[in-house]
């Protein structure tokens, strides 16, 4: 059974505040949701399958409780901030086999004014991991990027690349949080954090969150609007490997081939991508690792240009991406959803707005590229695709 | 030269003959005597063929860095060291462990660096396995 088809997209949601103090995190769960039903032209009665990550209280008892609903099928599959984007394959699939019809997946979070996050218990490789000071995701990141210099001469000037791009991007979009563009020297310049990470390397911290509408292809018919179909879903867990960690590659080499495949699509027939950016390296080996370039090549890929939309050879990120615009919940996997549906609509800021765009890619990478992580590739496309 | 706090790690039942050899500066690995499988981080069952029949055995201490980051501002425990690196490092015997590289300048730390364990004592009845740079 492939998902190809089964499903589409019929509603997005994207919070526009960036630091909202005065909203509890269910506020913004029930907002989002209450937005992206609005946008699918459904409401929250129709609501059938319920799909949150592993940080909302007690996941979907805790939003079916206070959405009060009552749906018949729900996942609270938890990678990360890659977590959303195998919800919608999930629930693509679910959708596929006939266990329900509209499916609606939440994000919310306060990492600005007052984190309400997850406290996982410790697993077993916690004491080993814990003790020597690493505090943050730029420091596990760190050691992704500083591997990958060493292994393929990738440069710091070349990760500037990518927030480069990514700010080009976001001037265009009122609700970003960095709006201004930056150059690679202003980057290059902005205080290190983890070598060779900078400031500017990192993705923003913000609150807020976002939604999704995922329906049957009988609901979709009848909503009347540009949808987006679901063409095809992979999703990998890298992990530490028995000691043996490989830090310049993501889960996207497996992923990335089962999403292609379910697709009956190639890396040509992209024509944009949201990539997901928590750090500049996490863009750079994800397009290696999907086949956009060969592997070591990405910094030679994004010089120049290379994902600036609409014209770059990658069109990556319009809204501006976690790096500029928006890492609610410090997770950025909703909106890279958001911002494909809203290309394949003709919803993008003009500006950045790809040419009648027939297929899209979102890709998801939650935990940590210098630990364990998950990777999630979807791709979406046109009716017709 | 930054000065690093040495934080206990959380023993469990899981790890506690680990990190007890570390109070006699030994650092142990486990071998699968199945598939010859060097296992890391220490656990009841061999990872590559999920057997129990594991042993342990002391560990040369020596090792290459994979690689590794300098963080530059610490926060809690190491709030106050200044600058200081964490890495991985590539044992002579396969795993690649995370740690920190010490007794020498932050700015001095590469990729390939050959490098010796070292212990420090947290007070609790256990050691912190840390590298410095060694002349292989």
């Amino acid at each position: 059974m492939s998902i190809r088809g089964a499903a589409y997209i019929a509603g997005i949601y994207e919070h526009p505040g960036r630091d909202l103090p005065d909203l509890t995190v269910w506020e913004i769960h029930i907002d989002v949701a209450r937005g992206a039903l609005a946008d699918a032209g459904l409401g929250m009665e129709d609501v059938d399958a319920l799909f949150c990550d592993g940080t909302a209280g007690f996941g979907v008892l805790t939003l079916a409780d206070y959405f009060n609903i009552n749906p018949t099928y729900v996942d609270s599959t938890e990678t990360g901030g890659s977590s959303y984007l195998a919800h919608v394959g999930h629930a693509a699939a679910a959708i596929a086999a006939g266990k329900c019809n509209v499916a609606l997946v939440t994000l919310a979070g306060k990492p600005k004014s007052g984190w309400q996050g997850p406290s996982f218990t410790p697993g077993p490789e916690s004491a080993f991991e814990q003790v020597w000071g690493m505090m943050g995701a730029p420091h596990s990141y760190a050691l992704a990027a500083q591997r990958h210099m060493y292994e393929f001469g990738t440069t710091s000037a070349q990760l500037a690349e990518i927030k480069v791009a990514a700010s080009i991007h976001a001037q265009y979009n009122p609700n970003a949080f960095l709006q201004k563009v930056v150059t690679v020297d202003e980057v290059l310049n902005s205080p290190m954090v983890a070598d060779p990470l900078h400031r500017l390397d990192c993705c923003v911290v913000t609150d807020g969150g976002g939604a999704l509408v995922i329906v049957s292809p009988e609901i979709a018919k009848k909503l009347g609007k540009t949808n987006a179909k679901i063409l095809g879903h992979g999703e990998a867990v890298k992990h530490t490997n028995n000691g043996r960690i490989d830090l310049t590659h993501t889960g996207a080499v497996w992923s990335g081939p089962k999403a292609f495949a379910e697709a009956g699509v190639n890396v040509k027939d992209i024509n944009y991508a949201s990539i997901y950016d928590s750090f500049t390296i996490t863009v750079l080996q994800t397009i290696e690792d999907l086949g956009f370039c060969e592997k070591g090549k990405g910094g030679a890929f994004v010089a120049d240009g290379g994902l600036v939309a609409p014209f770059g050879k990658l069109p990556f990120n319009t809204d501006g991406g976690g790096l500029c615009n928006n890492h609610p919940s410090n997770r950025g996997g909703i909106t890279k959803v958001i911002e494909a549906v809203r290309q394949l609509r003709g919803e993008a800021h003009p500006a950045v707005q790809v040419p009648n765009p027939q297929i899209a890619l979102a890709h998801g990478t939650g935990g940590s590229l210098g630990s364990r992580h998950g990777s999630v590739t979807l791709i979406l496309g046109q009716e017709d695709a | 030269m930054s000065t690093l706090p040495n934080p206990a790690p959380t023993v469990t039942q899981a790890n506690a003959a680990f990190w007890a050899a570390t109070a006699e500066g030994r650092f142990q690995l486990q071998r699968c005597n199945e598939c010859d499988t060097v296992l890391w981080f220490p656990r009841r069952h061999c990872p590559s063929c999920w057997t129990e029949n594991v042993s342990t055995f002391d560990a040369s201490g020596k090792g290459v860095i994979y690689s590794f980051t300098v963080i530059r501002k610490g926060a809690m425990a190491y709030k106050e060291s200044g600058p200081f690196v964490v890495a991985y490092v590539e044992l002579a015997e396969g795993p690649r462990v995370m740690t920190n590289i010490v007794d020498c300048d932050v700015e001095t730390v590469t990729v390939g660096m050959p490098v010796e364990v070292v212990f420090h004592d947290t007070g609790q009845g256990n050691a912190l396995y840390r590298f410095r740079p060694s002349s292989k």
